[in-house]
Parts: C-alpha cells; sequence; structure tokens
C-alpha cells in the first residue's frame, strides 16, 4: 500500500461536523494537491476526539500536534508552514485558559493527558468507515481468540474476572446477564445493543458508535457466541443520523468479510445483526420498553419477572447491554480479564465514559479509569469552571441523577460512591454548575423534562411527577408553602419505591438531593420569596444603579418591550410593570449599571 | 472475501505503516529540514526521494517527518536521522542519491554513511 509521511487526522464527530469540519477537510484536501503533497500527505476522517468544544479538530500525525477551532481560511498556511515546511502553527493550536503558551502536543494537553481510553481507544486513530482500519488496530482479533480458543463458558468467566459492569445505568455485572440469557430455556436467542441515549447533553454512545462502529459490533458478536444466539439488534434513536450511517456501513463491511453472517471466521459460529430505529423516547432506555418498541409495540416497561434473560424480544431469551459495555468486551478478550480488573476500584472495575458539559471550560467526551475524583474530572480535565466562576454542584448520571455539591469533589467515581452521594452513575451524563445556577431552578428542570417522558403507564410516575412539578413551579414563581419541601421529600420517596420502572424510580433524585445538600435555597424561595441566585424570573427585579449608569441609552434601545425610559446623559429607569426580566439590559451594559435584586 | 482468523494479521501487517505513523511510535525517525534555506537548495526532491525510497524498500516502520532549517543553511538540503535508542544524525548537502544509500546503509543496516554525515547528536534545548 502507498506510504504516506504524514497523516492528518479530521474529526467528523457530529460536534466538528456542526462546525464545518468536512468543509475543512475539502480545503485542506485542494491545497495539499495545489502543492503537490498528495501523494505523501493523507486526509484522514475519524470520530469524535471529545474535545468538542474546540472543534473543528485536526491532528497531524506523526507528530502528535493538535489544531483546534480551524477554518477553511487557516488551510493554506497550516498547510505551508507546518505540512511541508515543517514548522507548526501556533496560533491553531489550544492554549489553556488563563496560560499564554499554546501546547503543541496532543497527549501533553491537560484535557487528553489524565484519561485513560478502552472504550474510546480507536477514537481519533482510525477511519470509523474503513474496516481494515481498525483490524489494523487489532480489531477482530479477541473475536478470533474467543471463537477459536475459547468455550462460551469461558468466555463468560472471563467477562465475571473482569469484573464488568453495565454501562447504561444500573450497574449490573455483565456476565450475570449473559451466564442468565445462557442457561434460558429455548433455542432462538438474542442480543441487543441499546443505543438510545436519551439524557440531555449526553453523548457518550453517539460517539463510540460514530468513531468506532465496529468494537461495538465485535463487543456484541463475543457476546452472542458466549450466550448461544446467533442473532442481534442495535436499537438507536433516529436523532443520530451520522451513527446510523457508520454503523450501516460497518455491518456491510462486516458481512463482506465474512464477519457476519454463516461460519463467521472458518468456524461454525454465525451471527448476523440488523438495526431498529427509535423515535427518541427516554423511556425507551429503559429494557422492556426498548424491546417493546422494537416489536413495534407502545414503547411501555413491564413488570418484571420475567427477566428479559428468560422472556425478552418475541418472548425469548434476550440479553441487552449498552453500546459502551459492548465496546468494552472485545479489549477484556483480547488483553485478558487480570489487565481489565487491575483498572479501577474494587467494585468498580475498568473505566467510564462521561460527556462533561455545564459550565466547565473544556466540554467534552472523557474516558476515565473508575475511582478518579470528581475534582479531577471537572478541574483538571474539565479546566476549571468558565469566566472564573466558584463550583457549585455537579449532576451526575443525566436528568434523574443526584445533584453532588463540593464536599463530595474529592469523591472517588464508582457505582457505589455515587449512589452514596445520593447520586447514580447512570450512562455518563455529567453537568457541571456554577454559582450562578439556582438549584429550584434546576431540579424543575430536570424534573419538567421527566415528568413529560414519563409514558404514563404507572400512576405513581404519571401523577407523582406531575404533583411534584407543581409544587416545584410553585415555589419558583414565589407562590411556595412552609410545607412543601416536606411533602417533595414524601413524594420523592413513594415515586422511588413505588414507579414500575428505573425512569420513575430516579425522576425524583435531582429534587431530593437539592432539598439535601442545598435546603437553604428552598427555604429563601419560600420564606423570603427571594431567590439567592437570582435566577427565578418571579422573584427577581431588575433595576438601574444612579450612581453608574452614564445615560448612555443602550439599554433603553435593545430593551424588547421599551420598559426603560430616560433622556440621553441622564439615568434610566426601568418599568417594573412592563419588563419581562429577560435580563437583556443588563448583558448590553457597558458601566454594570443594571443591577438585579 | 470471507476471511480466516490468520487474515486478520495479513490486514494488520499491510496497514502497519499507516498504524506505525499515527501511533508516532516508529524504529527509525527521518526529518528532512524544509526551511526556506533548504526548500530553494532542493529539500522537495529529497523528501520526495525519501518517500519513494521507503516506499520502495517497504519499510514500515520508518517515520518520515518535516521539521524548519537547522541553521547551516549553507549545507542544505540537510535530514537528521534517528534510529530508536541511538543519538540523532544530520546529514549535509544532500542528493536523491545521497538519499538511496543513506537509507540503504543507516536506516536499514544500522550503520552511519560518515561520507555525508556532519556530526551525531542535536543541538540542546534549554
Amino acid at each position: 500500500m502507498q506510504n504516506f509521511r504524514m497523516n492528518l487526522m479530521v474529526c467528523a464527530g457530529t460536534g466538528c461536523v456542526s462546525n464545518k469540519s468536512l468543509k475543512v477537510k475539502e480545503a485542506l484536501e485542494r491545497e495539499i494537491k495545489e502543492r503537490d503533497l498528495q501523494d505523501e500527505i493523507q486526509v484522514i476522517t475519524t470520530g469524535c476526539n471529545g474535545f468538542c468544544a474546540q472543534g473543528p479538530i485536526i491532528v497531524a500525525q506523526p507528530d502528535d500536534i493538535f489544531y483546534q477551532m480551524v477554518t477553511e481560511e487557516d488551510i493554506p498556511k497550516l498547510v505551508e508552514e507546518h505540512f511541508l515546511k515543517g514548522r507548526p502553527v501556533r496560533e491553531l493550536m489550544y492554549t489553556p485558559p488563563k496560560e499564554e503558551a499554546p501546547i503543541p502536543k496532543m497527549s501533553d494537553i491537560g484535557f487528553f493527558k489524565k484519561q485513560q481510553l478502552i472504550a474510546l481507544s480507536n477514537r481519533g486513530l482510525i477511519d470509523p468507515e474503513k474496516i481494515d482500519e481498525y483490524i489494523a488496530r487489532g480489531g477482530y482479533k479477541a473475536l478470533a481468540k474467543a471463537l477459536t480458543s475459547m468455550t462460551p463458558e469461558g468466555i463468560i468467566e472471563e467477562m465475571k474476572e473482569a469484573g464488568l459492569r453495565g454501562r447504561g445505568g444500573a450497574g449490573f455485572p455483565a456476565y450475570r446477564k449473559w451466564e442468565a440469557t445462557r442457561r434460558a430455556l429455548g433455542d432462538i436467542k438474542y442480543v441487543i445493543c441499546n443505543c438510545d441515549e436519551g439524557d440531555p447533553g449526553a453523548f457518550m454512545d453517539r460517539s463510540i458508535m460514530e468513531s468506532d462502529p465496529h468494537a461495538v459490533l465485535e463487543g456484541m458478536m463475543i457476546g452472542a457466541r458466549a450466550i448461544g444466539s446467533s442473532y442481534g439488534f442495535v436499537y438507536i434513536r433516529n436523532e443520530y443520523p451520522l451513527a446510523i450511517q457508520r454503523l450501516t456501513t460497518a455491518i456491510e463491511q462486516a458481512r463482506e468479510y465474512g464477519l457476519l453472517g454463516e461460519g463467521i471466521l472458518g468456524t461454525d459460529f454465525s451471527f448476523d445483526v440488523s438495526i431498529g430505529r427509535g423515535a427518541g423516547a427516554f423511556v425507551c432506555g429503559e429494557a422492556t420498553a426498548l424491546i417493546h418498541s422494537l416489536e413495534g409495540k407502545l414503547p411501555e416497561p413491564r413488570t418484571r419477572p420475567p427477566r428479559t434473560a428468560e422472556s425478552g424480544f418475541m418472548g425469548k431469551p434476550t440479553n441487552i447491554n449498552n453500546v459502551e459495555t459492548w465496546a468494552n468486551v472485545p479489549h477484556i478478550i483480547a488483553r485478558g480479564a487480570k489487565w481489565f480488573s487491575s483498572i479501577g476500584t474494587e467494585t468498580s472495575k475498568g473505566t467510564k465514559v462521561f460527556s462533561l458539559v455545564g459550565k466547565v471550560n473544556n466540554t467534552g467526551l472523557v474516558e476515565v479509569p473508575m475511582g478518579i475524583t470528581l475534582r479531577e474530572i471537572i478541574f483538571d480535565i474539565g479546566g476549571g469552571i468558565a469566566e472564573g466562576k466558584k463550583f457549585k454542584a455537579v449532576q451526575t448520571g443525566g436528568p434523574s441523577g443526584g445533584c453532588i455539591p463540593d464536599s463530595f469533589l474529592d469523591t472517588p467515581v464508582d457505582y457505589e460512591s455515587l449512589k452514596e452521594a445520593g447520586s447514580i452513575m447512570g450512562s455518563g451524563g455529567m453537568i457541571v454548575m456554577d454559582e450562578d445556577t439556582c438549584m429550584v431552578e434546576v431540579a424543575r428542570y430536570f424534573l419538567g423534562f421527566t415528568q413529560d417522558e414519563s409514558c404514563g403507564k404507572c400512576t405513581p410516575c404519571r401523577e407523582g411527577t406531575r404533583h411534584m412539578l407543581n409544587i416545584l413551579e410553585n415555589i419558583t414563581q414565589g407562590k411556595g408553602q412552609e410545607q412543601d419541601i416536606e411533602l417533595l421529600l414524601q413524594m420523592g420517596e413513594m415515586i422511588k419505591e413505588t414507579s414500575l420502572c428505573g425512569l420513575g424510580d430516579s425522576a425524583p433524585n435531582p429534587v431530593i438531593t437539592t432539598i439535601k445538600y442545598f435546603r437553604d435555597e428552598y427555604e429563601a424561595h419560600i420564606r423570603e420569596k427571594r431567590c439567592p441566585a437570582k435566577i427565578c424570573k418571579a422573584l427577581i427585579q431588575y433595576s438601574i444603579l444612579e450612581d453608574k449608569c452614564t445615560g448612555c441609552t443602550l439599554c433603553a434601545k435593545n430593551c424588547p418591550v421599551a420598559a426603560i425610559t430616560g433622556e440621553r446623559k441622564l439615568m434610566h429607569v426601568i418599568d417594573q410593570e412592563k419588563c419581562i426580566k429577560c435580563g437583556i439590559c443588563q448583558s448590553v451594559c457597558k458601566f454594570d449599571a443594571v443591577g438585579v435584586e | 472475501m470471507k476471511l480466516k482468523p490468520e487474515d486478520l494479521d495479513k490486514i494488520s501487517e499491510r496497514m502497519r505503516a499507516q498504524t506505525v505513523l499515527r501511533e508516532g511510535a516508529g524504529r527509525v525517525k527521518i526529518t528532512v529540514h524544509m526551511g526556506t534555506c533548504g526548500i530553494a537548495s532542493g529539500a522537495r526532491d529529497i523528501l520526495k526521494a525519501f518517500v519513494e525510497q521507503k516506499s520502495k524498500a517497504d519499510m514500515q516502520d520508518v517515520i518520515l517527518t518535516t521539521s524548519g532549517c537547522a541553521g547551516l543553511c549553507s549545507h542544505e538540503p540537510m535530514a537528521t536521522i534517528e534510529l530508536k535508542d541511538e543519538a540523532p544524525v544530520k546529514y549535509i548537502d544532500l542528493t536523491p542519491e545521497k538519499v538511496k544509500r543513506i537509507i540503504e546503509e543507516h536506516v536499514m543496516g544500522g550503520k552511519i554513511v560518515a561520507d555525508f554525515a556532519l556530526a551525531i547528536g542535536s543541538e540542546r534545548v534549554s
């Protein structure tokens, strides 16, 4: 094959693509041709690098130089200076907040340095649409090993020793589900990959599917071999078109190589897979609801037992794991349970992928060893709180996770510690909040989401979350009652205990934890009709400060409801009757003359 | 084509040059100095010669890269050859013929071509 001297890895994850990385790639290829470098330099599109805040991203190999926020206009200079003359271009490198010197090498950047990649180990290194590139990095060798030198029981034993727990939410040991499905009676069995990922702001599974779809397929094949299944489904939401496209390509390429179909790798193992598309209902992340949706029925959960291992898709024994869980499997089989279980904590082995979002400097996708502290994730990898503000809380586990205050920042991240703090690992959402966040409003927002997504089948979740939401709305509008806090706690516990599925079981978490850790904010809203973070519109008032206003008229010009009046060079006044509290006057004022109380 | 287990290794081997390049962990690193002085005295052709030789000799574990001017402009084109765990060697006044000898004797054979080697080692960076 052709021997290139340089590979330019252009990130083509959804984040970078929406920042025009494909246009950048075209410009790059044009310029390379212009300079007659096309036989020396190859341009590759890769999956998500994780550092989404800085996209579009290009990594130049073998130099390991990391370029960020690259535009089409930057390309001529980049090609001439670095790719031709060998002088890396400093102004396109990443400079950490509050520092002056850029960091040239990807591996030296704090965001990447503390990460440990297993599920994402091919990210940025391969073109996800080329199966040969996956194989070149050791792909499908774990499958070959599992098929030629391991028994199905041996595979399950290896998974047991590795200690891999489900990465989708509940953290149930993967081997136990596999074992139960293997033992279940029936000649037809199914494996399912859950790529429904409904948490707002979370994109772990999408990213894995976009950057390394073959890893997920290989994991499913190994699982199917262990369980005794010959057919699988990937359930993926329709809002993930790029992931669906890459997975479709991966399935086609695997079939061409005989890695899907009859007699895989010359053995007696047969397996094939098809894609089931979801319409984007949050509840479909729940195993039984997902199966109903896959069967063409209403996506509602059902009571268990029977477990899906006994009666799942079409009443047959079915094993469901999440994308990240499947993506870990080939690595465990290839490198062994001992290696895998040496990473992480006593009860939580391996790594976990988090989508780090909210008020941090480096938002993006990170994979870290279990047991790392929240502080390391938020401050070392995440680069601390944006705009120099103070940390207030972090919500782990998506909309139904709890909000953890700063006293827990040194908590090691594993299933048990997060549970103890009142939150969950969930599928890996991590939303960071700063001092300007109203915790009552946060609880209202997330409960609003889960209430909206409640399928309505069971009463506690359907009615309970609605009543809790009403109470929270009242509190944020200054109509809270003294007994509301106790009522919220009581209802929350009740809903958790009596709901049919995980949605209701976890929906009250944000409310319960914010009351536990930020009760004073609730009390301020209820007793003093005051929002300490100055967020809840019904409880705040904007006014113009006499000593700071210069009469520049900027606020009056920008007010959408013409609530501000005043002569030029004289103090302006806000008409509180007309004011809709949008805050535009405050954000446009150059003299800090708009106060909020 | 339906794969057999041993085919996986064949594919990896065929792709090894690319893997080595992306992981930045080759046995040999060749740096061609591509400052304005270097390009003016023919570094582009030297780079091309290295690319050609590298493909011809099927050197999967060799990384070929560029850098700026090495400071000795009167002796361009120049290249630095760095074998793993050995001190880097600078070659001066290169021609495509000299490139061929460097590849054969130094990169493949492990023996420094003393005829046009300038010095062993690199400047210190403090």
